[in-house]
């Protein structure tokens, strides 16, 4: 009996000891090229230089383009994800029954399991035609198309989590509302959402991290142009999509090309890693509020 | 009456116009609540006739029948489950939330039904205060706490503002706790004064009534008594109703008790009369012990 548990013991510790592996093992592959990578192009061209071209014969490696491209398309989807994904947590928190609530809240999460690829064609063939005939001058490819998609896209990792942190206020709070007088709506707004602020933030966030790495959707419909824009109607390039790009192409492996998509991959990381910690920060802070 | 309250719009502007002194006699003084109540002579200031309750099939008030005067505090007594917490949300119409709730009978504040079609209830709301049995302060500043019964009543009046909630929260006994960090987090504060701040907060609104469910029974004895000492001081102004499962408190702070047993009033009369000289015999064995 004991050698059996210390087996089972065992196989499951391996079992977790993978994955932490695997993590340390990316991390390093990201590191060890990324340091090549500056061994041959100096950090101050890296995070100063305004044109990303490295596959070009003058050759710039400023990751400015690639940066603003995601965090541009990003943009366009959080401006659309947090107001939708915000009203429907305060209508499946506060207004919907509970029997609805119990239909919607899976219904919603279809949303997050539909493949990317999906989305991303919806985006180049749907999305883009129709505003093309709201905006004049929209290029085929730009950022604000693939940026709503993105938006919808996370809807349910805002709408969800946000719907968690509401639930979970207290009655007595929006009691205490309607005892002064307070309509549902104002109790919503002004109770239940400040109390979740924490919850929301954590769901905003997370939505931006998974935002930022998208890759499927901006690949199909953002373009491929690195370009320091804030214009959302014109041809970008994402640090995602740049690293499809050279992955699918003839780059020759060990060049300097090669190794671009490594520190392009490191800036991707740190940016989802940091985010990830913020939220993690904000979820153990405010956790105890209530109890 | 309900729809002769002020509206906030129209305190802000008429008390906006004054100054200092004048305001503060005039919220010292009892004469604008007495002016405000044209059918003071009508004497009841609070009204249940023939009042049932269900929760879906459970009857959980019986055919209940109370007259409260102005300015009294009635305790309602009995033991977990009689009904008397319920009873009390009726009077700001709070068992609405509660689904499957139904009640028969009539309710009526200041003589008007507040269960008839015309009734708003956040006017009603307005009119009647409540104070829970958890202080529930919201995760606010403290100044905001007491200021959101006015926002939410849409006043926006900054000065005006700012004075009720000093005035509220010295009626509270809570100011001089406060003063000094009004804008530090509620939940900052210890249990007793998370409840007065809440009293603070009812009172901003200026009910005429103020249901108390249980308001002392989270505190510790000390805060405890300070709840039962603001009662006092708060009944020349309110008509106060308060829940307790505590007969002493009971004895101390009310003028009139009601004891309920089982979804029935059993008994109601003067305080005096219901701890010394009880007509119920049920009543005389939950008083003194012998169940509940």
């Amino acid at each position: 009996m004991n050698l059996k548990e210390r087996i089972i013991e065992g196989l499951l510790f391996l079992c977790a000891a993978v994955c932490v592996l695997t993590t340390v093992g990316i991390i390093a592959v990201l590191l060890f090229q990324t340091i090549e990578f500056f061994s041959e192009v100096p950090f101050s061209d890296f995070i100063t230089d305004t044109q990303w071209t490295p596959l070009f014969a003058d050759k710039h490696f400023g990751i400015l383009p690639l940066l603003t491209g995601t965090l541009l398309t990003t943009l366009v989807a959080l401006i659309i994800a947090i107001p939708l994904g915000l009203s429907i947590a305060i209508y499946l928190s506060e207004y919907a029954s509970k029997q609805l609530r119990g239909y919607i809240k899976p219904m919603l999460e279809i949303l997050a399991s539909v493949p990317t690829v999906v989305y991303g064609f919806f985006a180049l063939t749907v999305v883009t035609p129709l505003l093309q005939h709201i905006i004049p001058g929209l290029a085929g490819f730009n950022a604000i198309s693939p940026g709503i998609v993105m938006g919808i896209m996370i809807v349910p990792f805002v709408s969800s989590l946000s719907e968690d942190a509401m639930y979970a206020v207290p009655n007595s709070m929006r009691e205490a509302s309607f005892a002064l007088g307070a309509s549902k709506f104002q109790t919503a707004l002004k109770v239940i959402v400040p109390a979740a602020s924490s919850g929301i933030m954590v769901s905003v966030i997370l939505g931006f991290s998974r935002a930022v790495g998208e890759t499927m959707i901006v690949a199909l419909a953002a373009g491929q142009q690195p370009r320091l824009t804030l214009d959302p109607r014109v041809p970008i390039e994402t640090i995602t999509n740049y690293i499809v790009q050279v992955s699918m192409g003839d780059v020759p492996r060990a060049s300097l090309e090669y190794k671009t998509i490594f520190a392009a991959g490191l800036t991707l990381f740190v940016i989802t890693f940091v985010l990830n910690n913020i939220s993690y920060f904000i979820r153990k802070k405010y956790r105890a509020q209530y109890e | 009456m309900i729809a002769e309250m002020k509206k906030p719009e129209e305190q802000e502007v008429s008390l906006g116009k004054k100054e200092g002194e004048e305001k503060f006699s005039e919220i010292s003084s009892e004469m604008p609540k007495l002016l405000n109540h044209k059918e003071e002579k009508s004497m009841n200031k609070v009204q249940a006739k023939n009042v049932h309750c269900w929760y879906g099939d459970f009857h959980v008030l019986r055919d209940i029948n109370m007259e409260i005067k102005q300015n009294t505090v009635t305790a309602l007594i009995g033991p977990s489950g009689c009904g008397k917490s319920t009873f009390l949300r009726t009077f700001n119409r709070m068992n609405d939330l509660i689904e499957g709730f139904k009640l028969e009978g009539e309710v009526l504040i200041d003589n008007k039904d507040i269960f008839a079609k015309d009734v708003r209830v956040n006017e009603l709301r307005k009119k009647v205060g409540m104070v829970f049995q958890k202080p529930n302060p919201f995760p606010k500043t403290i100044f905001e706490n007491v200021a959101y019964g006015l926002r939410v009543n849409g006043v926006t009046h900054k000065k005006f503002i700012e004075e009720t909630v000093e005035r509220s929260l010295r009626q509270a006994a809570l100011w001089d706790e406060v003063k000094d960090k009004l804008n530090k987090n509620a939940l900052s504060l210890s249990g007793g004064q998370q409840q007065r701040l809440c009293i603070a907060r009812a009172i901003a609104v200026e009910p005429s009534v103020v249901l108390m469910d249980e308001p002392a029974s989270a505190l510790d004895p000390i805060s405890s008594a300070k709840i039962e000492d603001l009662i006092w001081e708060l009944k020349p102004k309110y008509t106060i109703l308060i829940v307790t499962h505590n007969m002493q408190q009971a004895a101390r702070v009310s003028d009139k008790t009601a004891f309920f047993y089982l979804g029935d009033l059993v008994e109601y009369d003067d305080t005096k009369t219901i701890f010394t000289n009880p007509k119920k015999e049920q009543t005389q064995n939950y008083i003194t012990g012998r169940f509940g």
